[in-house]
């Protein structure tokens, strides 16, 4: 392979190769894995004009030192780690061209904790049963299963990036340049296990201000602060772990499972951390305190909801927005639908009175296509 | 207690639901999950992404955007598992072992704890079909009931740092088999020499939640070799066997 790489001269704190996790397997006690702060990684390809679901490096704390050996189109989102290319500050939550030779850097964590690199055309390295995440623990999945070392070449993938494409930031209605703070409001649907809890338990759980612990890692937040209280001890046959259980063990501290978890676990879970708000939570630094507010799984769709129009709204700001950039209807006449090279992509006997021509325009991937569609007998 | 009436439907976040069908490691509780399992997946629910048996529970994932947390609640309670039991045919999966010696350095323990030669601990090791209840702890790694009590035996007192992948071993009243090389306090009674987890296979883990498991002894050292030979290149067919 001969293509665009990015050499690590310094691998920072903890960074690996990224995607939104492999799915599909838990059953076979595979954990998902993948990026802990999701949402961010999605911006990240967004603006660099990837499909969402591309990977990237998670980089925690201290950010790599990165050469690119080519142009290359890049953003950074996530907490603040104070990037720099070739020592000058750039900023976060846009995409920039690098020229070849350029080197990416980090100058120390200023506020969150897990910063995303996006580069257009992702970074490619062969995808392990769906997904090219990283699995630590197993050992396999990203770069040869574990965390980047000084002296890797990572493989970038082909960029469909036309050579005019400009650089995006996010539409001002957006500000997703978050403070992330020192302070975080969680919010959690109660369950599956609330019941086996003390009413006081849950009442603790829920009025109290929690500590990150040092301990925690990509498998779990562990938090420090007040015990939550079981009726019958923290034991239950072990069933399922879901993103974001908040497993409490004999100790009564809570420990919230992130995307590194086994796959099942027996510790009784009092509440669960709903999915918008498992990015913000990954950028908890230890010593971060931690409140939990409780709200119905109806509310936490509504404010998934929330979150994934946000998304769309980036998308559409910055050209990706494929919704309804080709609708073809058609009554009572069938519809041909070709390539450039008049190969059916859909097809079946077209029967019409007369003949439509449009020409429509586009933008796929960050790049401008002309589509001509023509409806009429064959 | 057996299964419960109807099964417990908990929320587990925005994106998954929990469906219980009983508390207990039992096998009429268990069977009931894989039936259910197979019904789910046979329903073909719109928006069930993901389904992940356990012990005696399922965790569902879905996706809010396609179905209502209610209506999965709603598809869930409503499966039929009584009609069709077809799924309770399940597959026997031959799992070769070499027992003892260097393959399994703790077999004289569990044999003197047992009471008993280390031919018989093999003997009555192997001579039962053991339930994958559920997977998990590691990729591909079977939880197995059925383990005859006279071999319970209690863990290592300090666990060994790495117990090579394909053992096969006893902890407490749980029998078990390591796909992937893993720290450990197992007592090793013997090895197999099938991988059975490949991160890299189409179909990765050899063993499934609901098949039974069966140690076939094997005879010697050379007859291990070449069934690793075998697995190696590709030509060893994994023999499996259906029980009603």
């Amino acid at each position: 392979m001969s293509g665009q790489m990015l050499e690590v001269i310094q691998p920072g704190l903890l960074t690996t190769v990224q995607d939104l996790g492999r799915w599909g397997y838990q059953g076979y006690g595979v954990p998902v894995c993948g990026a802990l702060d999701p949402v961010s990684l999605r911006i990240g390809n967004i603006l660099v004009g990837n499909h969402e679901s591309l990977a990237g490096l998670e980089m925690t704390g201290v950010g790599p030192t990165l050469r690119f050996t080519e142009d290359a189109v890049v953003a950074v989102t996530g907490a603040d780690l104070g990037p720099r290319i070739d020592s000058k500050p750039i900023p976060s939550w846009e995409s920039l061209r690098v020229p070849s030779g350029s080197t990416l850097s980090f100058g120390g964590p200023l506020d969150g904790l897990r910063a995303y690199l996006a580069v257009a055309g992702g970074i490619d390295v062969p995808p392990v049963m769906g997904s090219r995440s990283t699995d630590l623990k197993s050992g396999f999945g990203g770069l040869n299963g574990r965390a980047i070392q000084a002296g890797d070449k990572l493989p970038i993938g082909q960029s469909s990036l036309a050579e005019n494409w400009s650089p995006k930031s996010l539409p001002a209605a957006i500000s997703r340049q978050p403070t992330y703070g020192q302070t975080f409001e969680i919010r959690v649907v109660m369950g599956p296990q609330d019941r086996m809890f003390t009413k006081t338990g849950i009442a603790v759980l829920l009025t109290s201000e929690y500590t990150v612990s040092t301990d925690s890692d990509r498998t779990g937040c562990r938090l420090e602060g007040p015990p939550v209280g079981h009726v019958r001890g923290p034991d239950i046959v072990s069933d399922g772990s879901a993103l974001g259980s908040i497993q409490v063990p004999g100790s009564g501290a809570p420990i919230i499972l992130l995307a590194d978890r086994g796959t099942t676990g027996g510790y009784t879970k009092v509440a669960t951390v709903i999915s918008p708000d498992i990015g913000l939570l990954a950028q908890a630094m230890p010593g971060a305190k931690v409140r939990f507010a409780a709200v119905s799984v109806e509310e936490a769709h509504e404010i998934l909801r929330e979150q994934e129009d946000m998304i769309r709204e980036i998308k559409a700001a910055v050209g990706l927005d494929m919704t309804g950039a080709i609708s073809v209807k058609s009554e009572g006449a069938e519809v041909s639908v070709q390539d450039a090279e008049r190969r059916p992509i859909t097809a079946s006997g077209v029967r019409a009175s007369k003949t439509i021509s449009r020409t429509v325009s586009a933008t796929v991937d960050g790049q401008q296509y002309e589509f001509e569609i023509e409806v009429g007998s064959a | 207690m057996p299964a419960y009436d109807q099964p417990i439907i908990m929320p587990a976040g925005d994106l998954a639901v929990v469906v219980e069908y009983g508390d207990e490691i039992d096998p009429e509780i268990n069977a009931i999950v894989h039936r259910a399992v197979a019904a789910i997946e046979r329903a073909d629910i719109d928006g069930v992404v993901e389904v992940a048996p356990t012990y005696r529970s399922a965790l569902v994932y879905y996706d809010p955007f396609q179905i209502t947390f209610n209506d999965v609640a709603a598809a869930l309670r409503d499966l039929s598992l009584d009609s069709d039991k077809a799924g309770d045919t399940r597959r026997i999966v031959e799992i070769p072992t070499l027992y003892g010696g260097d393959y399994g350095p703790d077999l004289p323990f569990v044999a003197s704890n047992a009471g008993m030669s280390e031919r018989e601990v093999a003997r009555i090791h192997s001579g039962t079909d053991y339930l994958v209840y559920a997977m998990g702890f590691s990729p591909g790694f079977p939880y197995l009931g059925g383990l005859d009590p006279r071999l319970d035996t209690p863990r290592l007192k300090s666990p060994r740092t790495s117990t090579p992948a394909g053992s096969v071993g006893i902890a407490e009243t749980q029998t078990g088999v390591y796909p992937v090389a893993s720290p450990g306090g197992w007592q090793l009674i013997g090895r197999t020499p099938l991988r059975l987890f490949d991160a890299e296979s189409e179909s990765p883990a050899v063993i499934h939640p609901g098949d039974r498991v069966r140690f076939v002894p094997i005879d010697g050292e050379t007859a291990f070799e070449e069934i690793s030979r075998r697995v190696e290149d590709g030509s060893y067919v994994i023999r499996t066997r259906s029980a009603r």
